[in-house]
């Protein structure tokens, strides 16, 4: 392992890192692809992106490189920009049918 | 770099003029930001210059492709006339949306770093959704704008992950560095393999929702038909050209070593397959053309494919040429389309084949422009289309992938039969009580569509005016 890199932070294997954030995306997919509620599966993508932000913490850490740390100050500031256009969305939705059931949005099809 | 810092700060200055809620003004002003940025945009042809320690390169590659994006906005806007003359309130902001998401556009064609990839999709994207959904009492709007906010959130989301895993195991970002790192993994870091090849796939996955390649091309006719059709024109060409340039930039300039197109290469001719596929039958079966459109863009996505797969390991190679004069073609002729259908629709209120009847006796303009381009569309020599597929299917054979252009082939046979029934119903059948009425066209409208006419034909007899500037 580098030198640069404080032990402390070795303490924790690398691998339980990618385990944990792999874990919590996949969370985050199956939400997205089961719960059938515009809030919720949104807040499923962004469990998806905070499984990111871990992630490239984790490797920025262990490759003692400030390149992943920034990126995720970037991931951050789009979330919350995503965030305020999503909620938006899901506020017009909800004007307009009192609902945000995403099956109850089916008048696009064959 | 001019254009993304013109286009920031004009796209601002738009919004002030919202606060004087003259929109008369607008369009003309809006037409002539676009046009001055595109003169702009070319004063940096043939130099390469770097930004952001590196982030973002502006060459000629980029240039060409920020050229083509500002060109298509250019000729698309005259088309947003009913808005001003309607006295929509927020037009202000719609154009302002638009300028934002070019800048978006522009960092996708000259990207460096993935993080410019990134924040490129992103204000893009963000800019799409809320114009997606800008048609705010009408629920087939909201329905398109909640359905791409959702998958393109989603698809965001894998992107990253792929990025994330691809950082882990070469440790860089810059797509050089990555290139090098996966050819000699630093020491200590050879066993990372499995991690670079799973986000390289994520990645393939998260770029290929944004260009709409099958199988994650789900959202693509439910978004383009709810989506009004103006913002719908947007999406199909000018996401799709940024987004492809971004795809071929990424696997040329990241992954160009053996061992990572030992797993795009296939993963991506299956792609374009399914795509090929399901585009062009998909197209068959649509009763309203702006499906049909939508699954005509799937299906140009699939011979895009064809030239990515196509590469022969160079960005200035004969597949990015391919890649140029397709977007090219595709954008103007799909320009002219949307801008018909959409007139068209305003006037008769009605987005099936048979609103287009009598076209031609009430609007021979208007008829004449949509057959141009959809046997640009549908690549018959003499116009554009058929250089953009005649490049890239060329540069495919030269690599060795007889089987992919046999088959792209027979699927553009296929294609001819959905391309043909706006054409027969405008020429072909009577006017009946609700399209006997002639569609009202503006000057600035004409003056559009004959341009884009002349442009598709003009590309069609000296495609050398495009063709090998890369």
């Amino acid at each position: 392992m580098n030198p640069n890199i404080p032990e402390v932070i070795q303490t924790v294997p690398l691998q339980y890192y990618v385990f944990f954030a792999a874990a919590l995306f996949s969370i985050g997919v199956l939400g997205v692809l089961t719960r059938r509620n515009a809030i919720i599966i949104f807040m499923c993508v962004e469990l998806m992106l905070n499984a990111v932000n871990v992630l490239l913490t984790a490797f920025s850490a262990y490759r003692a490189d400030p390149n992943g740390q920034i990126f995720v100050f970037f991931i951050m500031a789009v979330a919350a920009a995503e965030v305020a256009v999503g909620l938006a969305i899901i506020v017009m939705i909800y004007r307009n049918l009192q609902n945000t059931d995403v099956n109850l949005l089916n008048r696009l099809k064959f | 770099m001019n254009s993304i810092i013109l286009l920031s700060v004009l796209g601002l200055g738009n919004l002030f003029l919202g606060f004087r809620r003259s929109n008369r003004l607008l369009l003309p002003v809006m037409m002539l930001i676009l046009g001055g940025i595109l003169t702009v945009n070319f004063l940096d042809w043939g130099s390469t210059q770097s930004f952001f320690n590196g982030m973002l390169t502006i060459d000629n590659f980029s240039v060409a492709f920020t050229g083509i994006v500002l060109l298509t906005a250019l000729v698309l806007i005259p088309f947003s006339q009913k808005y001003v003359l309607d006295g929509e309130a927020n037009l202000a902001e719609y154009y302002s949306l638009l300028l934002f998401s070019l800048v978006g556009a522009i960092m996708l064609v000259s990207y460096n770093h993935l993080l410019m990839l990134f924040l490129g999709i992103e204000i893009l994207s963000v800019a799409m959704y809320v114009l997606a959904g800008s048609d705010k009492r009408n629920l087939r709007s909201n329905e398109a704008a909640l359905k791409y906010f959702l998958m393109g959130a989603f698809f965001t989301g894998i992107l990253l992950f792929g990025m994330a895993l691809l950082y882990g195991a070469t440790g860089t970002f810059v797509l050089s560095e990555i290139s090098f790192a996966v050819q000699n993994p630093a020491p200590g870091f050879e066993s990372l393999k499995p991690m670079l090849y799973i986000g390289m796939l994520l990645m393939l996955i998260g770029i290929g929702f944004k260009v709409s390649a099958a199988p994650f091309h789900f959202w693509t006719p439910d978004v383009y038909e709810g989506t009004p059709t103006f913002f719908a024109a947007f999406m199909s060409t000018i996401v799709k050209t940024a987004g492809f340039a971004a795809f071929l930039k990424l696997l040329v300039q990241a992954f160009p070593a053996a061992n990572a197109q030992g797993i795009w290469l296939p993963t991506l001719t299956a792609m374009c397959v399914l795509t090929l596929l399901i585009g062009n039958v998909g197209a068959v079966a649509q009763t309203s053309i702006k499906r049909m459109l939508a699954y005509s863009s799937i299906s140009h996505a699939g011979y895009l494919l064809i030239a990515l797969v196509a590469y022969n390991g160079q960005l200035e190679g004969a597949s990015a040429n391919g890649i140029l004069f397709y977007s090219l073609a595709y954008s103007v002729a799909t320009v002219a389309a949307f801008g018909v259908v959409k007139l068209v629709a305003d006037a008769r209120q009605r987005e099936d084949y048979n609103g287009l009847n009598g076209l031609a006796k009430t609007n021979p303009l208007l008829a004449f422009s949509l057959t141009v381009s959809m046997l640009s569309l549908a690549g018959i020599p003499l116009t554009g289309g058929f250089f953009g597929k005649f490049f890239v299917f060329s540069a495919a054979v030269e690599n060795g992938y007889i089987g992919l252009v046999v088959f792209a082939v027979v699927m553009s046979m296929v294609s001819i039969y959905y391309y043909l029934r706006p054409i027969i119903a405008m020429y072909m059948r009577d006017t009946d009580a609700t399209t006997n009425e002639v569609v009202p066209v503006t000057t600035f409208q004409a003056g559009a569509l004959l341009l884009l006419a002349a442009l598709t034909v003009l590309l069609g007899v000296l495609p050398g005016l495009v063709a090998g500037v890369l």
